[in-house]
């Protein structure tokens, strides 16, 4: 049986989207018919470049479902400071384990890792391309909250070139009916003409604006980015642009009753830690939703029957 | 002005007037140890004016990167100075090392062993996507 991969959420059909939504709410409901489901198998979480709450979401969605973990956190502390490519690691790493999340600086590093071994490999984030399982904890909060997935107007906020979470949920919002996107961003930090272009070829209706107060009473999600410094070659641009939108209550006065606001985190200043109590806030709600949607993900990627 | 016709080699015929040396460099042409003949601005009753390459030999060809510079472009094989067969290049739906992403975040910028390949998006722009990092290309991101 061909082996599967998640490099792009689109390499799901919204079926399986919508399976494996069902598939982590089935675990949030009952977790412990679940904690064996991956004894014996091993995840190499392999993480070229450092994060906190992927790798571990990842980690302790793998402890949860009985399995165990090896990988690396800092690629300098291995064979690829050496010089070795990733097509070698992950030929190396697939004798070892039973499935691969790497995450890494460079765009399409995941692409070539899924091509270079025989083991299902996640994109845990390669660059400011793609971070598909950020997607499915993304659409599980959407789905969860507002109880659907079509007919949403969302407005992602910020870093929209750089932002991966932000490109990889377009790409799987696209695919619902009557979706309506809102782009608010600094001009230097436009969404990429790619994304746009798939947009109006799918028929989408968007708009893009600089105003996030203007913007803030159409929606029913606002998607607060960070402004990504490390995606930066010039620390300059960095500092002019970093405090372009700051979310704070008195913004969040104009939204609706029933909007929410999402952020894949970790945040810096652009949602004040006072909204944090406001009922609308979703985030942290994001990350548990993050950890049971791994777990259906390497689920559904080990080919595991439910009984 | 005459040119000595191909006895046992190729042909490409039809290539539009100024892309005869795009096509004689993404070959690799000037690496050749035979004849290699190349004639621009000829007058041609269907395009106005081509170019035109004669080769000296039978080589292996990348019609792919023929069809992307120039998909009128007709290959001739010509063998004992009769034509032996006539093909017709398109534009291709895949590329492989003609263009080079010129993305500096994409994996081909560091690992530089990678193969670097495209796909066609759009046609009629002869737009082509990069199978790593998305990114856009066309005629002038050519190796």
């Amino acid at each position: 049986m061909a082996k599967r991969d998640l490099i792009n959420i689109t390499d799901l059909s919204t079926e399986e989207v919508d399976e494996m939504l069902d598939l982590a709410d089935r675990i949030t409901a009952e977790p412990e018919k679940y904690q064996d489901a991956c004894a014996h198998k091993k995840l190499a979480t392999l993480f070229y470049e450092p994060s906190t709450r992927t790798r571990l979401s990842f980690e302790s969605a793998m402890y949860k479902l009985g399995g165990n973990v090896i990988g690396f956190s800092d690629a300098n502390s291995t064979s690829v400071s050496k010089g070795e490519s990733v097509h070698d690691t992950m030929k190396v790493i697939s004798c070892f384990a039973d499935i691969i999340a790497v995450r890494h600086p460079k765009e399409g590093a995941a692409y070539v890792a899924a091509h270079s071994c025989d083991i299902p490999v996640i994109n845990a984030g390669d660059g400011s391309h793609f971070h598909p399982s950020q997607t499915l904890a993304d659409l599980l909060t959407i789905r969860r909250e507002k109880g659907r997935l079509d007919s949403i107007k969302i407005g992602f906020c910020g870093d929209l070139k750089f932002g991966r979470t932000v490109h990889s949920l377009i790409d799987a919002l696209l695919r619902y009916e009557n979706v309506e996107f809102w782009l608010i961003s600094p001009e230097e930090l436009t969404l990429p003409g790619y994304i746009k272009e798939k947009m109006t070829g799918a028929g989408a209706v968007w708009h893009e604006t600089r105003s996030l107060e203007d913007s803030i009473p159409e929606l029913d999600v606002l998607y607060m980015t960070r402004v990504q410094k490390e995606r930066f070659f010039n620390e300059e641009d960095y500092i002019r642009l970093k405090n372009t939108y700051v979310l704070d209550r008195e913004k969040l006065s104009a939204a609706p009753e029933d909007m929410i606001v999402m952020h894949p985190l970790p945040r810096v200043n652009e949602i004040e830690v006072s909204v944090d109590d406001d009922p609308r806030a979703k985030y942290f709600e994001q990350v548990k939703n993050g950890k049971d949607v791994r777990k259906a993900l390497i689920l559904t990627l080990l080919k595991w029957k439910e009984d | 002005m005459n040119v000595d016709g191909v006895n046992t080699g190729i042909v490409l015929d039809h290539i539009h007037a100024g892309k005869s040396m795009v096509i004689y460099k993404l070959l690799g042409l000037d690496r050749l140890d035979c004849t290699v003949a190349v004639i621009q601005n000829v007058k041609s009753a269907k395009y106005g004016r081509k170019d035109i390459i004669k080769i000296d030999k039978i080589i292996d060809l990348d019609f792919d990167a023929i069809g992307f510079v120039d998909p009128n472009i007709t290959v001739n094989i010509v063998k004992e100075g009769k034509l032996a067969r006539k093909s017709h290049v398109s534009l291709p739906d895949e590329l492989t090392d003609v263009l080079r992403c010129r993305n500096p975040r994409c994996i081909t910028s560091s690992e530089t062993d990678l193969p670097q390949r495209f796909k066609l998006v759009d046609p009629e722009k002869r737009l082509y996507r990069c199978v790593y990092c998305d990114a856009m290309a066309s005629e002038k991101h050519l190796f």
